[in-house]
């Protein structure tokens, strides 16, 4: 089971600032280990967050994503208490979903 | 000797003398917007986020937590910990550092022994080191506080002494010393400004900023990683994980810091 | 009934698209699906992360070129990394009727690096982290409503610090 993301979700002005860190090592498939053999890609594929069930971003990454991805966005249409959910999908189907209450 | 290693040799000897350029400015300047758009957002937090897990999971032999590890402001004090170690331990009778007192803890409050507990000091992807995690989270619950490291008990002046030593001591096939790199102001690796941990303002930002995120590693890095890769970029012999030379090199970096607000765990390249 | 004939029609039209993320981007803007909501195989734009070019982005995302402009606003992306394993990338499409941003480095194996797609209210804007091997060009590839795509390009230098640990 993949590692929580570390979700910070807060009003700026009537927006909604979302910022997300993720744990995730995103290897590119081109990087070789000690014994010269090549380390598998292993990356996010796809990025999509919510707004109390509403989408608000979906995104398709390759392996440039830096490895820990950070990500960060903003929305109207949103409130104190409102929820939002982001779910990752890796090139090999690991996923993870993680909620955070706009605070 | 290597090629790459005469290469930073040259470099070194280069920059030893080297005085900074106009154009330096910039880049330097440059180089301080990158750091700044970094600060936040560091996935350092989720090392910390493991590190406090790790703290109250209950683990070992003895099936207990770390919770109520004693790291020098009794049991369970975590808040402002990390900025007074390392420090004299009556109950081992040694000074410690971090790693070596959650090993002491590891052992005698969960039960496992010293080898169990020191298998992983260092991280790599997904084999994962307790130690980093746990010296995020520990290190997280002193930021703000200003340095207080003591010299009050004998041991503790005796780790600093040792420490200083140490520090000035040259060795290793290339004749370096700590020193080497950090005894002197205004000096550089490629574009990497070294501070001179010989002086109380360099001393203070340096020791203060560890743990770190390292961008370079991909990993969250503490003190005794960070000594362990000088030596081994002077080509000394291995620096022991939480051996009495780590802690001692590291007593004497805490206390010269003495002073300096803690903030850590920061990210660096 | 003729409603539904029309969309059979437009489903056949799109389906020839290259590329399923225009597929699946198509029946998002259709109302069909659902962001996150079961995401097919192939919804990853393979082609597009493949291209080694702009231009070859851009056509694997349906479009013939992107027209030029400096209507973005590169926010706290820095001009030198210290480490191009992680640069710090936000772009702001200033351009009305943003439905999407790509991130682009030229010098990278391939250049696609990320593409976010913003639906009605979320702003068209976004920050990041990405690897960059070597100083190069970054290029923020906007596609709006109309289906026309706009390039804004900034140089981002990579330097090395220390001894390498």
């Amino acid at each position: 089971m993949a590692d929580p993301m570390r979700i910070r979700a807060s009003m700026q002005g009537d927006k909604v600032l979302v910022r997300v860190l993720m744990s995730h090592e995103m290897e590119t498939g081109q990087r070789k280990d000690e014994s010269g053999n090549i380390v598998p890609a292993h990356f996010i594929q796809s990025v999509t967050a919510s707004h109390n069930g509403k989408p608000v971003l979906s995104a398709e990454w390759g392996p440039a994503v830096s490895k820990n991805p950070f990500l960060q966005f903003q929305f109207a249409g949103g409130k104190l208490g409102d929820k939002i959910q982001i779910i990752w999908t890796d090139n090999k189907g690991d996923t993870r979903t993680d909620e955070a209450i706009v605070s | 000797m290597t090629k790459g290693l005469m290469g930073a040799l040259a470099v070194l000897v280069v920059a030893a003398g080297y005085a900074r350029a106009q154009s330096d400015a910039g880049t330097l300047k440059g180089i301080e917007k990158y750091r700044e758009a970094l600060a936040d957002d560091n996935p350092a937090d989720l090392w910390e986020a493991r590190g406090a897990e790790l703290w109250s999971t209950k683990r070992g032999p003895k099936g207990a937590p770390l919770a109520q590890c004693d790291l020098g402001k009794g049991p369970g004090v975590v808040k402002g910990a990390y900025a007074e170690l390392p420090r004299y331990f009556a109950d081992a009778d040694r000074v410690m550092d971090l790693e070596t007192r959650l090993v002491h803890c590891m052992v005698t409050l969960q039960g496992f022994s010293p080898a169990e507990a020191t298998r992983r000091p260092f991280g790599n992807g997904s084999n994962r080191s307790d130690f980093e995690a746990l010296a995020a989270f520990v290190a997280a619950q002193s930021r703000g506080a200003k340095m207080s490291v003591s010299l009050d008990h004998p041991k503790e002046r005796t780790a600093y002494l040792l420490g200083e030593q140490m520090f000035f001591y040259r060795g290793g096939p290339h004749d370096f010393a700590c020193a080497t790199c950090h005894g002197e102001s205004n000096k550089r690796i490629r574009l990497q400004d070294l501070p001179n941990l010989t002086d109380t303002k360099d001393a203070q930002r340096a020791y203060t900023t560890w743990p770190a995120y390292r961008v370079s590693q991909g990993e969250l890095r503490s003190m005794q990683w960070r000594l362990n890769d000088c030596f081994r970029q002077q080509r000394f012999p291995e620096l022991k994980f939480a051996s009495e030379t780590s802690i001692a090199l590291t007593m004497f970096l805490a206390r010269n810091a003495n002073g300096g607000v803690f903030s850590a765990p920061t990210i660096k390249r | 009934m003729e409603t539904i004939v029309k969309f059979e029609r437009d489903r056949r039209e799109i389906l020839k698209i290259a590329g399923a993320a225009a597929v699946y981007g198509a029946l998002v803007a259709a109302g069909m699906a659902r962001p996150g909501a079961a995401r097919a195989q192939g919804a990853w734009n393979q082609g597009a992360f493949a291209s080694k070019s702009l231009a070859d982005v851009v056509k694997a995302y349906g479009g013939a070129g992107a027209e030029p402009t400096s209507e973005v606003a590169w926010g706290s992306t820095p001009e030198i990394a210290e480490n191009g394993a992680v640069v710090p990338i936000s772009v702001t499409s200033r351009i009305p009727n943003t439905e999407s941003i790509a991130i682009l480095i030229e010098k990278n194996p391939s250049a696609l690096a990320a593409r976010f797609q913003f639906p009605q209210g979320t702003d068209p804007m976004v920050s990041t982290r990405v690897k960059i091997g070597q100083s190069s060009n970054v290029h923020a590839l906007i596609k709006t409503a109309d289906g026309k795509f706009y390039v804004a390009t900034r140089e981002v230098k990579v330097t090395l610090g220390g001894c390498g640990g």
